[in-house]
């Protein structure tokens, strides 16, 4: 630094620093700048004195204003309780079908009844209600226990087949591998192909239907549609909850899979389970 | 014994000695900008009277855009999203015209800027523009320049307290203004200044003019040049628009050097005498405190004051006009060539007048014609081009728009019948203040037909629906289609909305997804 050097067009002389033949101007700096600075570290210190800031062994400073993100967003989901607080009053207050039917309702229902079918019901029904074999398609107009509101809502109150509610729903197809011959199966399920597609071989079928009408008519009906009481299943559709064809109907009628749904309004409560309700039966197969 | 002279001394020199120390730090030297008059300080009054009232009278204008609309001419509805201007309403998804605009008045700043220099900064930026109506109230308070030193260097009197209190009192008060009248864009204007005195109005309105109350008076008042010096980027950037072909405000050294304040005596010993007279009128004036005559330099704003006050001087002299002019750099150079011989001797004033003492022909003019040259051309073919895209675009843009969001999960859902559905969020975008009923139609995917859930709404092909103003309505429509008329997993299929009122229309094409064997 000690041989100073002198800008010839500015006059002003540089920092001593030369890179490729340029020179940085030694321009002394505005004084506002500095005090700026100044400032600027000031109000830094004076920051970390009245918010959370400087790290201790275990904690950290409190500040003296108090605050903590944490209280905000406890006020935030405090206010947004109080928000829609009038909401589930309403909900608390109305039957299903009063819900669905009013906009404003249906519309905070299927949403807050989404956010709970999120947490509590697609591990088995699918994250988009699509179920999967065993588990029922919540969207489709096929229901086994009924696909109105107050009906879905009865179901997923007490579940199915949910040993410790004595009000679920209940119904139990015998395993008729014990009780008919392996050629009835054949033909039986001959014939309940039948009513939906094609089959392998048409002479199975009438003799299937005289096995129909002495074993399976008391639940599934006279004309295969089921029996929404019972819980027995349409026969006639397209829809199949164990598999299509005459080989998973067999199987179906030889020792037959019987799903379990617990009951939820204990865990729930009634509220949450009108909303659920109110969510399923906007999916779309809702009666 | 050694005699002192006899003491070798030592080639040594402390490295902190005040010859090589540099101050760290500079503080701002006070200008007191001298008023100026002729015919360019007339024109910067017409521009600041302009620029002033497109600002503050532009919330107040107002605009009938019927009973679903403000009314405001200019407005930036931040709650609802909007922006309105005049006849235009602009949805958040449109602010490719605000972005447009943004880059017309870049390439627009570059063209001014390659013809006339930084006239931008010189006339109509806002930081020149305060600071010129600061100066105004400064030196009705507290005189002109002179007026102004004497105060400044004179010890605090009662006197003096008065005048800067009133000062600064007033200057607040125009900060408070362009505060104020800056957020009468965002909010009904007759409303908000109800609100404003009565206290009522948001938060966010008296901080938003508490702030640029803060910092209009700061920038306009105490900082000033400093902010155009040190703050703005633009004076370092607008250098590398400039070319030799470019207007800027100049000192023509060829005629006005060697300058004198005693041009007969100079003349009588036989030297050359230049037309400047040293009187430097030219630094009184100017408010960013420098001497032109130093050469073109980052710190003039080209606001040509200067020019005002030498050619007020030159008339009581009897000399031609333009001792300070704007003149191109390749002009300058060819008089500099002139006056110089060639580059031969120092400037030679007479070498640029013919024997009759006015100015020779050889000395070289700003011709129109300069303005013309490829750069401009590019950049007006830019500005062009951007501005009638924006036009173009404006004028066929669409009032009423659909779009649809499939639904994914899951893709498809059969139904008892074998029949395949699909669902469907279709939002209707009414984006004129006025309600409307659209009808929505399904073109393509045979036999399908569609139902909307929770609207009451018979719907099958088509249905209407009637859509609030300048609202957006979604719906849930399913779409199902019989097992038998399903042709591929992914067919194509048309949703169409009309509103046959005003013949608008817009289409979107849609997926329709079915499984493997649909049957």
């Amino acid at each position: 630094m000690s041989d100073e050097h002198i800008d010839e067009i500015s006059g002003v002389s540089t920092t001593g620093h030369e890179w490729d033949g340029i020179r940085e101007l030694n321009n002394p700096l505005p004084r506002w700048w500095v005090w700026t600075f100044y400032i600027t570290i000031v109000w830094a210190i004076g920051y970390t004195i009245a918010y959370p800031a400087w790290p201790l062994l275990h904690s950290a400073t409190k500040g003296v204003l108090g605050y903590s993100s944490r209280n905000d967003v406890g006020n935030e989901l405090a206010a947004a309780e109080v928000a829609k607080g009038k909401y589930v009053t309403a909900v608390e207050s109305k039957n299903v079908s009063e819900i669905a039917a009013d906009d404003a309702l249906r519309e905070f229902a299927v949403a807050a009844g989404g956010a709970a079918f999120k947490v509590n019901c697609v591990q088995c029904h699918g994250s988009g209600a699509q179920g999967s074999k065993g588990f029922p398609n919540l969207n489709d107009d096929d229901w086994l226990w009924g696909g109105k509101a107050e009906q879905i809502q009865q179901t997923i109150t007490h579940g199915i087949r949910f040993a410790s509610d004595p009000d679920t729903r209940l119904s139990e197809m015998p395993a008729f591998g014990d009780i008919i011959t392996a050629d009835q199966i054949k033909q039986v399920s001959a014939y309940v192909a039948s009513l939906s597609g094609t089959v392998s071989d048409q002479a199975l079928v009438e003799p299937g239907t005289m096995v129909f009408a002495e074993n399976c008519v008391a639940c599934h009906g006279d004309n295969a549609k089921g029996n929404k009481e019972l819980g027995a299943p349409d026969l006639t559709d397209a829809i199949w909850l164990y598999g299509s064809g005459e080989t998973a109907i067999a199987a179906q009628v030889r020792a037959p899979k019987q799903g379990v749904m617990p009951a939820w309004v204990g865990r729930l409560g009634e509220t949450k389970v009108k909303e659920l309700a109110v969510y399923v039966h906007s999916l779309g197969g809702g009666e | 014994m050694l005699d002192n002279t006899q003491v070798e001394r030592l080639e040594a020199e402390a490295v902190n000695s005040a010859k090589v120390r540099q101050p760290m730090y500079a503080a701002r030297k006070k200008i007191f900008p001298k008023r100026a008059s002729g015919s360019f300080r007339r024109f910067k009054w017409l521009v600041m009277a302009i620029t002033l009232s497109i600002y503050y009278l532009t919330p107040w204008l107002r605009w009938d855009r019927g009973p679903f609309a403000p009314d405001q001419a200019v407005l930036l509805d931040l709650t609802n999203r909007r922006f309105y201007f005049f006849f235009i309403e602009i949805w958040p998804q449109e602010f490719y015209y605000v972005a447009g605009l943004l880059v017309m008045a870049g390439v627009g700043l570059f063209l001014i800027t390659s013809t006339v220099g930084r006239a931008w900064c010189g006339y109509t930026c806002p930081q020149t523009v305060w600071v010129d109506l600061f100066l105004v109230v400064e030196r009705a308070i507290e005189g002109d320049r002179n007026a102004r030193i004497k105060l400044d260097a004179g010890p605090w009197t009662a006197r003096k307290l008065v005048l800067r209190v009133s000062k600064h009192a007033i200057w607040l008060v125009i900060g408070a203004l362009t505060g104020g009248a800056w957020i009468f864009y965002f909010a009904d204007a007759p409303t908000l200044v109800g609100e404003l005195f009565t206290g009522a109005a948001a938060p966010v309105a008296y901080i938003t003019v508490a702030v640029l109350t803060a910092t209009t008076y700061t920038f306009g008042g105490l900082m000033r040049e400093q902010v155009c010096t040190y703050m703005c980027p633009w004076p370092r950037i607008q250098a590398a628009m400039l070319d030799e072909s470019s207007l800027t405000v100049t000192y023509n050294d060829w005629r006005g050097e060697p300058r004198s304040r005693h041009a007969k005596k100079v003349l009588a010993a036989g030297q050359p005498v230049g037309d400047c007279v040293d009187c430097n009128a030219c630094v009184a004036v100017c408010p960013m405190g420098i001497d032109i005559r130093d050469g073109q330099q980052l710190e003039c704003i080209t606001c040509a004051l200067c020019i005002d006050a030498c050619d007020g001087v030159m008339d009581k002299l009897g000399k031609e006009r333009g001792l300070i002019s704007y003149a191109t750099l390749s002009d300058y150079n060819a008089n500099m060539m002139l006056a110089t011989a060639g580059g031969a001797s120092s400037v030679n004033p007479s070498l640029v007048r013919a024997a009759d003492g006015l100015f020779s022909d050889k000395v070289a003019h700003f011709h129109i014609r300069k303005i013309f040259r490829p750069r401009t051309y590019v950049y007006m073919g830019m500005w062009s081009l951007i501005g009638l895209g924006l036009l173009y675009s404006l004028l066929t843009r669409d009032r009423l728009e659909v779009n649809v969001l499939h639904d994914r999960n899951p893709q498809f859902v059969t139904l008892s019948d074998g029949s395949i559905r699909n669902g469907y969020t279709v939002k209707l975008l009414n984006m004129i203040p006025e309600p409307r009923t659209i009808i929505v139609t399904m073109q393509g995917l045979q036999g399908a037909e569609m139902s909307v859930v929770g609207d009451d709404v018979q719907a099958g092909r088509s249905f209407a629906i009637p859509v609030e103003p300048d609202r957006l309505k979604m719906l849930k429509v399913f779409v199902r289609q019989p097992a038998d008329q399903i042709h591929g997993t992914a067919q194509t299929f048309t949703f169409r909305v009309e509103d046959k009122a005003s013949f608008e229309a817009d289409e979107y094409t849609a997926t329709f997804n079915a499984p493997e064997i649909a049957r």
